[in-house]
């Protein structure tokens, strides 16, 4: 009998078949009304074939490799959980990193799932769309991987149950929430050169290796897988970004000048979000890696520089921002820590003050700065919380209009000032943090007239708690910020004297003691 | 120019616009060389509030935390609303200091540089 065999495809074969050849051009519509994004933004395409894959995988090849993936992980996780991993961390400060990371993070990993799906709708050619839908479930997944790793640790600690609700509220989320925002209510271009390239490709490592090796330094075996089974999507987010911004200049010769002044404005946004971040390996990790300013250098200065000589052939420059991270790299994670140290009644996490051999590394870290402009101060708190007079300002901060983070950053060349920047649109002042946040303002001022600003919005009566009587006598707007936002007085104020670390020191005990 | 794309017309208020604010204004207030309060803070107040308001009550609520605070020789304090010098009158309006929406004022204390010098 004969047996009529059908030949196994090829991968590249197999691939063309099922994401190239699954598409069409639409006849009862035109193809610009069907795709009207890809058109107003300015970019000039002429032929979407000339996009080149930068990976080959198809969407089954990719949900079996994704499953085998979360198999492994919540292998791990449980293992971790069931063992009570979380008491083999460091110590306790280290829950405030999680805190941390899990109101700033996993609802931007969701923003980012939901641009990726709508760019994979808005772009023409096929290649594109299945890599974009690939990277839409990535992020997803990230999204709920990380809330799943940090679930167990809930179960124990305080301030982690309301990240959700005080994601959209909470005044030092806002500058990662207006991120995302402002990316997602761009054109597809832009959102890909403003994440996928930006965020992904140039800033990731920043954020990666500190909460990997991170949580590896300090036990969380938990976060720590979490971080490697999410990497290998990194690998492939990196090569979608890169391969965008190449088509896009392959192109037209048109487009170098609006890919450039992305490139500059999403390098800025991403470098004002990664501040906390930079704060989080010199300040919050018991166990540190590298410094912040290290990490800059390996990260951004180094790896940045050799990208943007690759991409020099195109036209493109290194952003315009480039020189002044430089200089500010030894300063932000300073003026970030101190700045929230000052706020123990408004952020659900803990801070203190760096133990001795802490302020000594800091020290050794930071030659140039850290002892002449901020150890001084630091050890001023200090004793002023050992005489029990613990800092705690109680003001509204002033937050810059674009990038949403408080006013804290110094002029650059004196890091004695303060760096104000400010402009008048249709009749009204608006305030800046620095130069490129006014000048990406400038050029799209009715976008950014809209930014939320927390402390704003309070004044105004936005920001009440649900039963509030806004005809009492006594009513003043934003007096109740405590109740809008959900926090848990239990999880702010100084690490010393919490009862997370009353608990962990406890459980601990009992743990490896008779 | 704006460099705004849009498929529409794209045409929104400014969140803080004055209206917002039922009467009041909003008013930025920093205290030079004293970045321990690390960003300056914001008021919102009725144009009426005299400016005495601010220094005795806002102003010593928050910054008498600092131990310059106490050396301050107010013979020789400087203002600044924005980049423009002023002199302000205490016993005048915020109006009548010509100190008008999102305005920042600074508050400048020659001599005195934060703790240790260090401008915290
Ligand atoms: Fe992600
Ligand atoms: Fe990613
Ligand atoms: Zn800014």
């Amino acid at each position: 009998m004969d047996m009529k065999v059908s030949k196994k495809l090829g991968l590249k074969e197999r691939y063309t078949m099922m994401t190239r050849d699954l598409a069409w051009d639409t006849t009862f519509q035109p193809m610009d009304k069907v795709f009207p994004q890809v058109g107003y933004e300015g970019i000039k395409i002429h032929d979407w074939d000339q996009w080149e894959d930068p990976f080959r995988l198809t969407m089954d090849a990719y949900w079996k490799y994704q499953a085998e993936k979360e198999r492994k992980l919540y292998a791990i996780l449980d293992a971790f959980n069931q063992n009570n991993g979380h008491l083999s961390v460091t110590d306790a400060r280290y829950m405030n990193v999680l805190k941390l990371f899990l109101g700033s993070t996993p609802p931007l990993e969701l923003m980012a799932a939901r641009g990726f799906s709508m760019v994979a709708r808005q772009m023409v050619g096929a290649g594109p769309r299945v890599a974009c839908m690939m990277q839409s479930v990535d992020e997803y997944r990230h999204f709920q991987t990380q809330i799943h790793s940090i679930s167990n640790y809930n179960r124990f600690y305080n301030g982690m149950d309301e990240f959700a609700h005080q994601q959209s509220r909470m005044w030092y989320l806002a500058d990662g929430k207006s991120f995302f925002d402002d990316a997602i209510t761009a054109g597809p271009f832009e959102f890909m050169v403003a994440i996928g390239f930006a965020f992904e490709y140039v800033l990731t490592n920043i954020l990666f290796v500190p909460f990997i090796s991170g949580a590896a330094y300090n036990g969380d075996m938990a976060a720590m897988t979490v971080g490697f089974s999410a990497q290998s999507d990194e690998a492939r987010h990196m090569t979608l970004g890169l391969e965008c911004i190449k088509f896009m200049l392959e192109q037209d010769p048109d487009n170098l000048p609006i890919v450039q002044r992305w490139i500059d404005k999403w390098t800025w946004r991403g470098t004002r979000k990664l501040a906390s971040v930079g704060m989080m390996m010199d300040y919050m990790l018991p166990k540190r890696i590298m410094s912040f300013k290290e990490a800059w250098e390996i990260y951004f200065e180094q790896n940045g520089s050799a990208l943007f000589n690759d991409l020099a052939r195109y036209g493109v420059k290194v952003p315009k921002c480039f020189a002044q991270t430089i200089e500010e790299k030894e300063h932000i994670t300073h003026q970030s820590w101190i700045g929230f140290y000052m706020k123990p009644d408004a952020c659900p996490f803990h801070t203190w003050i760096p133990a001795p051999d802490e302020l000594d590394w800091l020290s050794e870290k930071y030659p140039n700065t850290f002892d002449k402009y901020y150890r001084p101060v630091l050890e001023h708190f200090d004793r002023q919380e050992k005489a029990g007079n613990r800092f705690n300002n109680k003001t509204q901060p002033m937050n810059c209009q674009v990038c949403v983070s408080t006013i804290k950053f110094n002029e650059p060349g004196d890091p004695m000032e303060m760096c104000f920047r400010e402009t008048v649109y249709k009749g009204e002042k608006f305030h800046f943090c620095s130069d490129h946040c006014k000048e990406i303002f400038e050029d799209e001022p009715e976008k950014y007239v809209q930014t939320f600003i927390s402390s704003h919005a309070a004044l105004q009566g936005k920001c009440e708690p649900d039963g509030t009587d806004v005809n009492a006598h006594d009513y003043r707007p934003g007096a109740r910020m405590h109740a809008y936002w959900r926090m848990d007085k239990r999880a702010a104020g100084d690490f010393n004297g919490s009862e997370d670390q009353k608990n962990f020191a406890q459980w601990r005990d009992q743990a490896t003691k008779n | 120019m704006t460099m705004l794309k849009t498929l529409a017309p794209y045409d929104f208020p400014s969140s803080d616009a004055v209206g917002n604010y039922q009467g009041r204004q909003l008013l930025y207030v920093n205290w030079e060389r004293h970045r321990m309060f690390s960003r300056p803070f914001v008021l919102a107040l009725p144009p009426e509030t005299p400016f005495a308001e601010i220094i005795d009550k806002h102003m010593t609520d928050c910054f008498s935390y600092h131990p310059d605070w106490a050396q301050i020789d107010w013979s020789a304090v400087k203002w600044l609303n924005g980049s423009r010098p002023f002199i302000p009158d205490r016993d005048k309006s915020l109006a009548d200091n010509g100190i008008g929406h999102k305005d920042l004022i600074r508050f400048i204390t020659p001599g005195l540089d934060g703790i240790a010098g260090s401008g915290y």
